[in-house]
């Protein structure tokens, strides 16, 4: 049996793992995932609704059996040693899972008995994440006082009370605004730089930019889906999915094709024409000298501009680079973390 | 605190009956201070039977009691022990809402990706209704008391009648803990709860089973309510009119054999298919 300490083992693999609901005609939520962490890492997960992210963090986690295919987490098979895994696993899923009724104390401290610290170490535990978490001075008001950061930085608290090797992060920013956002970015880059391996799912390229030291890319659910279509670090994946853009929005739909023309040698790479939005989307390497060379350009000529509007490449760019094909947008995902996707 | 020295004392503990216990405990707790932060539960718990006993007692009760011809002419009498066990049904809806609401919003997501017994996690749901049964009893017994009902064997046959009250709430806990595993949402739990209704009225509750139609007295006396609802009378010195069917006459057993039945089936259904939730 591999061990848990060795740091050339990965701290979580996965090797052609399949899963779908519904029986054998179900939909294919897996087809052949593949994965690997290194230990002390952050690995990103991204994927668009329905991709898989979250299927599989429930297959690493021992909350669901997969149809096929082999997963370790901590050196320890899932599915042949469960309760191996889950001394050695934090989670923290997309809905706070902690006790609405009970204070941030009475949670951490029931978690901590669960876990058989004992009484007296659990208190001390609690204390500690409480501390650790910034939510002393809250710890006597029940959950349903909380804010929803503070809720959830409460549930990261819960899914660390075993200081655990493996933690994974199911979408932990979603419905979160931007400050409560930043808040658990904080926290997961103090455990990262503490040693935990983290495996976090995300629909936001922006968000596995800026945590993650890799990022696995999964197909969005359809034919060829539920697999990984690209891993790599922020860089290697930058050369693949195309650089930041410059949206140059033009008053008429006739405009776009001439102000391609007058920004055509400013891209790095081809403009993309959506006259529909009255839009040329220029690819550009440099964004600050670019934008005012693109600025300058577009001054001298007759191209009448609405707005310029620079941005990193979100998720649908990065698909539309690796399988050339658009994710049709979710209308639900309008809100919460998808404020990053604007640069 | 090492993280070695936790985890080499969670890998003792694993697989111990003691530890079961005490994590059984830990859960009851939470769902304890639920209680304590939402009363209005043990309230809504309460309405039908309290309710029961004013329309019952009194609207209806001097005429059905002249009917039946209860034995020493008192309906109330008869009644409350009807009523205890009828309440013990009722906390099914507690259960089962509070079970699917915790599948719901992940919590129990955590609880099963921590290295605890499935079968301890919902034994903890099984002491806290249990204790909350110990609650809602007393309240009742208060009730009857006020309203002229009294037990007449002396204090251990009337504890023993409660014990076997308990007991047929634990069997209800099971199969509302299964019920709540199997749903997808409170409002669908709610649909189960309209069930529980008919099933606590065809039963010894109000009326005993010998005065119904010849079709529904079988049916009626083997409800498993009936012979706790029976055997509850005899040891409370209430009075009964059990009739000479074998399941009336042998009530004190089957006050027994009925709930550990249940309860072998619907904890074995409800652990699995706790293993295998969101499959």
């Amino acid at each position: 049996m591999p061990s848990v300490f060795d740091p050339s083992h990965p701290a979580v693999l996965t090797e052609g793992l399949r899963k779908r609901y519904g029986g054998s005609n179900g939909a294919r939520v897996l087809d052949g995932f593949d994965l690997a962490v290194a230990p002390g890492t952050i690995h990103g997960l991204l994927g668009p609704n329905g991709a898989g992210k979250t299927t599989a963090v429930r297959i690493l986690t021992t909350l669901l059996t997969a149809d096929g295919g082999h997963a370790e987490v901590a050196g320890y098979d899932v599915a042949r040693q469960p309760a191996h895994v889950r001394t050695h696993i934090g989670l923290a899923g997309q809905h706070a899972a902690v006790d609405e009724f009970l204070t941030g104390r009475q949670n951490l401290e029931m978690f901590g008995r669960l876990y058989h610290l004992g009484a007296r170490r659990a208190q001390r535990r609690t204390a500690e994440l409480l501390e650790r978490f910034g939510l002393t001075e809250a710890a006597n008001r029940p959950l349903r006082h909380y804010s929803g950061g503070m809720r959830r930085r409460l549930d990261l608290a819960a899914s660390l009370i075993l200081a655990p090797a493996v933690l994974f992060l199911d979408e932990p920013t979603t419905g979160l605004d931007p400050h409560s956002r930043n808040e658990v970015w904080q926290a997961v880059r103090s455990l990262a730089a503490s040693g935990t391996t983290v495996l976090l799912t995300t629909q936001y390229l922006d968000e596995a930019d800026q945590l993650a030291d890799r990022i696995s890319i999964l197909a969005p659910s359809g034919p060829g889906g539920g697999r990984v279509i690209a891993e790599g670090t922020q860089a290697d994946l930058k050369a693949r999915i195309g650089t930041d853009r410059i949206d140059v929005i033009v008053t008429t739909a006739e405009q776009v094709e001439l102000a391609a023309r007058t920004v055509g040698d400013v891209a790095d790479g081809a403009p993309e024409l959506d006259s529909a939005n009255r839009r040329v989307s220029v690819p550009v390497a440099d964004r600050v000298s670019a934008l005012a060379e693109l600025a300058r350009r577009l001054d001298d000529s007759d191209v009448e501009v609405d707005d310029i509007a620079m941005r990193r490449p979100t998720l649908d760019d990065a698909f539309l680079s690796l399988t050339g094909r658009r994710v049709v947008a979710d209308e639900n995902d309008a809100g919460g973390a998808g404020t990053g996707r604007t640069g | 605190m090492t993280v070695r020295g936790l985890r080499s004392r969670l890998r003792s503990g694993v697989g111990r009956a003691g530890w079961a216990v005490a994590d059984a405990w830990v859960i009851g707790r939470r769902y304890l201070y639920h209680l304590l932060r939402k009363p209005d539960e043990i309230a809504s718990t309460l309405v039908i039977p309290v309710l029961a006993v004013l329309l019952f007692g009194f609207v209806f009760g001097e005429a059905m009691g002249a009917a039946m011809e209860v034995p020493g002419g008192d309906y109330r009498e008869f009644l409350m022990p009807g009523l205890f066990a009828l309440t013990m049904a009722f906390g099914i809806g507690n259960t089962t809402i509070a079970v699917v609401t915790d599948a719901s919003r992940g919590v129990v997501d955590r609880f099963r990706s921590m290295p605890i017994a499935s079968a301890t996690l919902l034994a903890g749901r099984c002491v806290a209704d249990v204790l909350a049964a110990v609650v809602d009893l007393t309240l009742l017994v208060v009730m009857g008391l006020l309203v002229g009902w009294q037990w007449h064997n002396g204090p251990v046959p009337f504890l023993i009648g409660l014990g076997l009250l308990l007991l047929l709430r634990v069997a209800f806990t099971w199969i509302g803990i299964y019920l709540g595993l199997l749903v997808r949402s409170p409002e669908a739990a709610m649909k189960f709860f309209s069930l529980v209704f008919p099933l606590a009225m065809v039963a010894d509750t109000f009326v005993p089973t010998e005065l119904m139609p010849s079709w529904l007295a079988p049916l009626a006396a083997w409800n498993p309510l009936s012979s706790t609802v029976i055997a509850t009378r005899e040891l409370f010195g209430n009075p009964s009119m059990p009739g000479d069917t074998w399941i009336a006459q042998n009530a004190m057993l089957m006050a027994v054999v009925w709930p550990l039945l249940i309860v072998a089936v619907f904890a074995t259904l409800a652990v699995r298919r706790y293993r295998r939730l969101g499959e």
